[in-house]
């Protein structure tokens, strides 16, 4: 288990960092959503992989880790999955403004030698 | 009462600023109105501080980092509060007369009211970092009233050089007050004052010491910083007068002065100290001689007489002490009359120079008498108040502190210095009133108006009175101003005028008479007109200065740029990957790290499989991103929803939800980004890539490598770790006794966590109004104006037939899923109201039914077009953010009214007949103020986007025109 989430969010990283280092802006936000992913799956199984752990508490009853799941990661990369959306909205909106105003869609603003 | 000091002054500049600027008189009233008030609040506590008692006032700030707005008054701040009032009122009595109508009048007296309030700030702060704040407000406020007249280039240099030095130098001077602060454990002046042995015999002494006169010495314009302080002289006379005589160069020996007790008396003080007030003190004197504007040489006077000062605070003696607090006040009399005295020439002849005045007496004879006497007391002339201090200086250099070369020397430069001054001050006086008349005088001279040589009469006569009878004027003030800094080490002193013939009077006569001597012989070499002294003029501060600037801020700041420039991103990037591997492999490295064991039983294939199709998406993403987007976006989506089953299948359900509706919005997003973006089709593979592209992309594919395969083992032995005891526990163990609810990842958003929960929803406001203010001005390339290809192909299609009108194929393309998209509106309202409600005890919440309602809005946009949900929908995002963030906040200001903190929430259940028992927290409220945010920033990024569609028909249309036009 542990190990197919290892090898996912590792397979995650690197090609959002392949991206990350391309020159056209399409990439990079892709790049940046599939980062996005991976940094998810890391921070969520900071709280270790549990299977068929109830998330939800019984009414009235008290919670514990050991019969539960984490809730902590878990409310950490709610937001984070939100905030997520909102900066590849961003990114994306940047990205087309920026080819408005240079022409082209090359993360410089202007196209380099050999790209 | 004291803050009355601080409130005064800044709330008079709120007001003055907002005179209309014909009003001088009425401004001028005001501001003087207000310093007095200060003046005479001042002259009011005096019997209270000369019993010899400190007045207190106390307000917590940051009590955790020791930070407090807390004021004191002792004798000495009493001393200094009355000096900067009383000045302070007549420089507002002058400035009425001295400013122009032409000039921003209001402008002036807002500035200077903050000024003096940031001055007093300065005296009266207890707290050592509430005096780093006054201090800097000083530095930033003389900035602004030395580039007064801006429109003049001289004037922004010399304010931008002001503000350069003393801005450094607050910056020193904070670092050194925090290692006070850390030494004394305590930011406080009371308890810094009472620990003066812990101070001198900790091992930062010396760079304590280092930081803190290194603020003292650029404020008070001390050699090697003093060069600014001529430059400054391009402020309007009024300021000069205030700032540079009598009180922000004074600020730097005022802190000396209020450090004195605990810092004074070792030989890293005496040599630091007294070299630089020594060297400032006789090159202040000599460059003073051979400056031809008025205002430069009383700057170069200034200088002098504040080395004069540090010189005496550096010997270490109380009597030094005595004779330096003195001098403060006696330096600010004279110093800001002959201030005011030049600027009335400068007013009534139109120039300061000296080699164009001269016979000026019979113009104006009393301001020339006024000028005279005053020149005599910064000259040292028996009889007057600057006579008397330099005195008690005289006397306490011959004194043997220390025994080392310094100290033997110091009688000789005095007397050197004293016999400079008396030259400079004789060649104010000669060169300008006596000697033949004035002939290219830009104005023909006069006395100026009755008014405006009030303030010098009274100065002058100040000097005259404290310089007979000292101890019947000045004596007691001082006295209660030194006993507050010396305490018992206050030494018995007289302030009598004679004190017998001995060594001091003699210095006295040797420097007068040699004075005099140098003045008549350096007569013919000043007549030549030559500005600045002979060598020294070679070697110019402000030349320095500007290299030094130069180098810093373009040339070294450009090769910096070009090579982490922001200009290009890749070279960023580059560095912050490698940054971030290289931090993230430091700890390892240097702390030793074990592989853990590798685990393979006990892999389910079917989470083997759904990553196996994850990794195979996430890298076929990253291979199709440059020239197939949209294969690239569907395999973005995939990866999104192989995310989305781990967190079900890993217990998660709400990241799951959240995930899941999350992905539809990017793709969508996404989707409607692609239209704007440049065709690039695949050319067939070419056989000469260069060998550059060649490099970079095997770079980057190592550098991808490396971080992917850093993650897998990290999180890979993190995740076999066993877990150990978070603060989990507590929130599951508090989520239903406390949070009222079951979820405990929506308790903990909505309720433990809530205050963390504000921040993010108004972080994402603030990119929805950002995408949407970007929008607004989006102008897209021209080669994205014209209608898709799709579109294009239909349209040809409906006009190649004559039974089909135009469009005909657009509104029938997808009918039937747009029907039932319009159909199923009210089903997604329906669903993102069960996600909502249910969000306390169950999976879902504010953010997830948020998210849930904006994909009903966008569905409507495509289904039936942009234009047709804007005619048949009222969509107002930017309220329902507002309404958000106002529910969520005033949910938290709620539980003010109850008496608990902000964000508290308070939970039961209610009986509701038919449904039954339903949880009713106030948690709900502040969820609700999320669901309402999320909805309006998700509707405001995707409509926005969406809306592009319209915009560009248009824009197409009008190039379309203006080519047509321009054809014709």
């Amino acid at each position: 288990m542990e190990l197919i989430l290892s090898a996912g969010i590792g397979a995650l990283t690197a090609s959002g960092v392949y991206l990350l280092l391309r020159p056209r802006t399409y990439q990079v936000v892709i790049g940046l959503s599939l980062l996005s992913y991976a940094v998810n799956l890391f921070i969520f199984g900071m709280g270790r992989l549990r299977v068929n752990a109830p998330p939800i508490l019984e009414p009235g009853g008290v919670g514990d880790l050991a019969h539960h799941a984490d809730p902590i990661p878990q409310a950490l990369v709610l937001t984070a999955i939100v905030i997520g959306f909102a900066m590849t909205a961003l990114f994306l909106v940047v990205l087309l403004a920026s080819r408005g105003f240079t022409g082209t869609d090359h993360v410089d603003g202007r196209e380099q030698r050999g790209d | 009462m004291l803050p009355v000091f601080l409130f005064a002054p800044f709330g008079g500049s709120l007001i003055a600023i907002f005179f209309p600027s014909d009003q001088r008189g009425a401004t001028a009233w005001f501001a003087g109105a207000i310093a007095l008030v200060c003046f005479l609040a001042t002259a009011g506590l005096y019997p209270f501080v000369a019993a010899g008692n400190v007045l207190r006032y106390q307000l917590e700030w940051v009590p955790q980092l020791g930070l407090s707005v807390s004021l004191r008054m002792d004798g000495f701040a009493w001393l200094f509060s009355a000096l900067i009032t009383a000045i302070g009122v007549l420089v507002v009595l002058y400035a009425r007369y001295y400013l122009n109508a032409e000039d921003p009048v209001p402008r002036f007296f807002a500035l200077f009211l903050s000024f003096m309030g940031s001055m007093l700030g300065i005296v009266l702060s207890g707290n050592l970092i509430l005096l780093a704040v006054f201090w800097e407000l000083t530095s930033i406020v003389s900035f602004l009233l030395i580039g007064y007249w801006h429109h003049n280039a001289h004037a922004r240099d010399g304010a931008r050089m002001a503000l350069t030095m003393t801005g450094m130098g607050g910056l020193a001077l904070l670092v050194g007050l925090l290692l006070i602060g850390r030494v004394v454990g305590s930011y406080e002046l009371d308890a810094v004052l009472a620990s003066g042995d812990a101070i001198r015999n900790d091992s930062l002494y010396v760079p304590i010491l280092v930081l803190v006169l290194f603020g003292a010495l650029t404020k008070s314009a001390q050699f090697p910083f003093h060069f600014w302080l001529p430059h400054a002289m391009a402020a309007p006379t009024p300021v000069s007068a205030y700032l540079h005589s009598a009180t922000m160069v004074k600020a730097g020996v005022f802190l000396l002065a209020r450090l004195w007790p605990v810092m004074a008396g070792t030989e890293a003080w005496f040599w630091l100290v007294g070299l630089a007030g020594l060297a400032t003190l006789v090159l202040g004197a000599y460059f003073a001689i051979f400056q031809q504007d008025l205002k430069g040489l009383l700057a170069y006077s200034t200088i002098s007489h504040l080395g004069l000062i540090t010189t005496l605070l550096s010997l270490g003696s109380p009597l030094a002490a005595v004779a330096a607090i003195f001098h403060i006040v006696n330096h600010a009399t004279f110093k800001a009359s002959l201030f005011m005295a030049a600027g009335i020439i400068d007013h009534e002849t139109g120039t300061r120079d000296m080699r164009r005045l001269s016979g000026l007496f019979q113009y104006m004879p009393i301001t020339a008498t006024l000028a005279m006497v005053a020149s005599a007391a910064m000259a040292g002339v028996p009889l007057l108040n600057g006579f008397l201090s330099k005195e008690m200086f005289f006397a306490e250099a011959i004194e043997t502190h220390l025994v080392n070369i310094l100290d033997t020397i110091t009688p000789y430069v005095a007397t050197i210095a004293g016999m400079f001054a008396v030259t400079y001050s004789l060649r104010f006086i000669h060169s300008v009133f006596y000697g033949v008349p004035p002939s290219d005088l830009p104005k023909k001279p006069h006395e100026p108006p009755r008014w405006m040589r009030a303030p010098v009469e009274f100065l002058v006569l100040a000097c005259l009175v404290v310089g007979i009878l000292p101890g019947r004027t000045i004596g007691p003030f001082l006295h209660t101003a030194v006993a507050s800094i010396l305490g018992d080490r206050t030494p018995h002193y007289s302030l009598a005028v004679w004190h017998g013939w001995n060594v001091p009077m003699i210095m006295s006569f040797v420097a007068l008479s040699g004075g005099v001597g140098l003045y008549f012989l350096m007569r013919s070499y000043l007549a030549t007109g030559i500005e600045g002294p002979p060598v020294f003029r070679l070697l110019k501060g402000q030349r320095i200065f500007e290299r030094v600037l130069v180098t810093l801020s373009w040339k070294w700041a450009r090769s910096i740029e070009q090579g982490l420039g922001t200009r290009r991103l890749q070279p960023q990037m580059l560095l912050l990957i490698i940054l971030a591997l290289t931090a993230g492999a430091l700890p390892l490295l240097a702390h030793g790290f074990e592989l853990p064991p590798l685990v393979i039983r006990g892999i389910d294939p079917a989470f083997a499989l759904l990553w196996t199709i994850g990794i195979a998406c996430a890298v076929g993403s990253a291979l199709q991103a440059k020239f197939h987007r949209l294969a690239a976006l569907v395999l973005l989506g995939g990866a999104g929803l192989v995310t989305c089953l781990t967190f079900v299948w890993l217990s998660a359900p709400d990241l799951a939800v959240t995930q899941l509706l999350v992905e539809i919005v990017t793709t969508v997003l996404i989707l409607l980004g692609l239209r704007w973006l440049p065709k690039r089709i695949k050319e067939p593979e070419r056989e000469d890539i260069p060998m550059r592209t060649r490099f970079r992309r095997l770079r980057d594919f190592l550098l991808a490598a490396l971080a992917g395969g850093g993650m897998t083992l990290l999180a890979y032995t993190v995740m076999t770790q066993p877990a150990s005891e978070t603060i989990a526990s507590y929130f599951l163990e508090r989520a239903y006794s406390e949070g009222g609810g079951t979820n405990v990842v929506n308790v903990i958003l909505v309720d433990f966590r809530g205050f963390d929960t504000l921040g993010e929803i108004a972080v994402l406001s603030i990119v929805a109004l950002t995408v949407f203010a970007l929008l607004l001005r989006f102008r897209p390339q021209a080669d994205s104006l014209e209608a898709p290809e799709q579109q294009r192909l239909q349209n040809a299609f409906d006009a190649g037939h004559p039974d089909r009108a135009a469009g005909d194929s657009i509104a029938e393309y997808l009918h039937i899923p747009s029907a039932i998209m319009r159909w199923m509106f009210p089903v997604t309202a329906m669903l993102a109201a069960y996600l909502f409600l249910r969000g306390h005890d169950l999976p879902g919440g504010g953010f997830a039914a948020g998210i849930a309602m904006s994909i009903g809005f966008i569905l409507q946009y495509m289904s039936g077009g942009t234009r047709w949900v804007e005619e048949r929908l009222r969509i107002h995002p930017l309220r329902w953010m507002s309404i958000g963030l106002l529910v969520a906040v005033a949910t938290g200001v709620g539980s003010w009214l109850f008496g608990y903190p902000f964000l508290t929430s308070h939970s039961q259940h209610a009986t509701v007949p038919v449904i039954g028992k339903v949880p009713l927290a106030s948690a709900i409220l502040f969820d609700l103020g999320v669901f309402s945010l999320v909805l309006g920033a998700t509707v405001l990024m995707l409509i926005a986007i969406a809306h592009q569609s319209v915009r560009a028909p248009r824009a197409h249309a009008r190039g379309a025109r203006a080519e047509k036009e321009a054809a014709q």
